[in-house]
């Protein structure tokens, strides 16, 4: 097996799954209902993705939750994206410092 | 050159709007770099397969099929698998391109599709630009092909607390776009809410159905609900998440 054709495979599949859709679809969809569906994808999508797995990101359910309510109470304060992200990661890192002394 | 780089152009824009994609990146790539290596894998190549994929999970699982050795078409379908939300982003976002996206651009373009990128283009105001596209793509791309280059030359000299710490970044990033819309609007609080309660019924309940399935299979039981239940109003909605 060919390392060289393997990383070819993985590319080109990848490349095709984004590429077809962006390049197939040239006018704006009629469908309400197609439209209306379109909008709530990304929102779909997002929550998918980040739950459950947050709570795994971290190696520790504990240091994630506290990370995830950081970032829950200052996306609901409106706070910049990089802020949340940031914030919730030094959380989790205090998290991991402090709770070892806390059991 | 010198209004490609003004304060207010796109291009401009876009590398700023990239730079918390770029942050992110930089954790999970460095994790990346570490799973590659260990696998194995040169710093080379492992830069080289950040670059040309430039996705997370796809990624782990292709170094994953390299190291077990298995075949193309393994690897052909894993990665159709993983990384078919992808085409439903693209979907999505084809319908905010602007009047100047010709097909080059469009092909262009379409390299840089990623969860992060996908969210923080839905999330812009109006249609998108491809030079705004370009600023987006290319510094979260330089993120994610540096954490990669650090975490395989480097990896083991960080403490795992800290590369613990920052895994969860990005999801905290995907929160900060989802919770000021959700507030606002009933149809993105009860979308979100389906799409966790559904993505967790799959891990828990069904997990034969692996993640990139179970994102898909959420992702449009939470949409279709939306779309039926509060459909959007007809004027640039669409245009304006």
């Amino acid at each position: 097996m060919s390392l060289v054709i393997y990383i070819a495979v993985m590319a080109g599949v990848t490349y095709f799954i984004r590429m077809i859709p962006f390049a197939a679809f040239r006018r704006q969809i009629k469908s309400r209902f197609f439209r209306s569906f379109l909008f709530y994808v990304p929102y779909a999508v997002l929550t998918a993705m980040t739950i459950p797995a947050i709570f795994y990101s971290t190696g520790s359910m504990a240091t994630a939750a506290v990370g995830t309510a950081v970032a829950v109470v200052l996306a609901y304060l409106d706070m910049p994206l990089i802020v949340v992200a940031l914030a919730a990661s030094a959380a989790a890192l205090a998290a991991g410092a402090v709770i070892p002394f806390l059991l | 050159m010198k209004s490609l780089f003004s304060k207010n152009a796109p291009f401009t824009k876009g590398l700023i709007d990239g730079v918390p994609i770029a942050l992110g990146y930089l954790s999970v790539s460095f994790g990346f770099g570490i799973l590659a290596v260990r696998s194995g894998l040169t710093t080379l190549i492992s830069v080289l397969i950040s670059a040309v994929n430039l996705t997370s999970a796809g990624q782990a699982a292709g170094i994953a099929i390299i190291a077990a050795g298995g075949s193309y078409f393994e690897m052909a379908l894993t990665q159709l698998i993983i990384n078919l939300r992808y085409g439903l982003m693209s979907l999505s976002l084809s319908q905010k391109l602007d009047s100047t996206f010709n097909t080059p651009r469009r092909l262009l373009v379409a390299y840089g599709i990623t969860d992060e990128i996908f969210a923080v283009a839905s999330a812009q105001k109006g249609l998108l630009t491809a030079r705004y596209m370009y600023g987006l793509i290319s510094v979260s791309t330089l993120g994610w092909c540096t954490g990669t280059l650090l975490g395989a030359s480097a990896g083991q000299l960080l403490p795992a607390s800290l590369t613990n710490a920052m895994g969860i970044v990005l999801y905290a990033m995907f929160i900060a776009i989802v919770i000021p819309p959700a507030r606002k609007s009933r149809g993105v609080l009860v979308v979100a809410a389906t799409a966790a309660v559904c993505s967790m019924a799959f891990k828990y309940l069904l997990p034969q159905i692996t993640g990139g399935f179970a994102i898909i299979f959420s992702a449009v039981i939470a949409a279709v609900l939306g779309a039926l239940v509060f459909p959007v109003a007809d004027e640039t909605e669409v245009a304006e998440p």
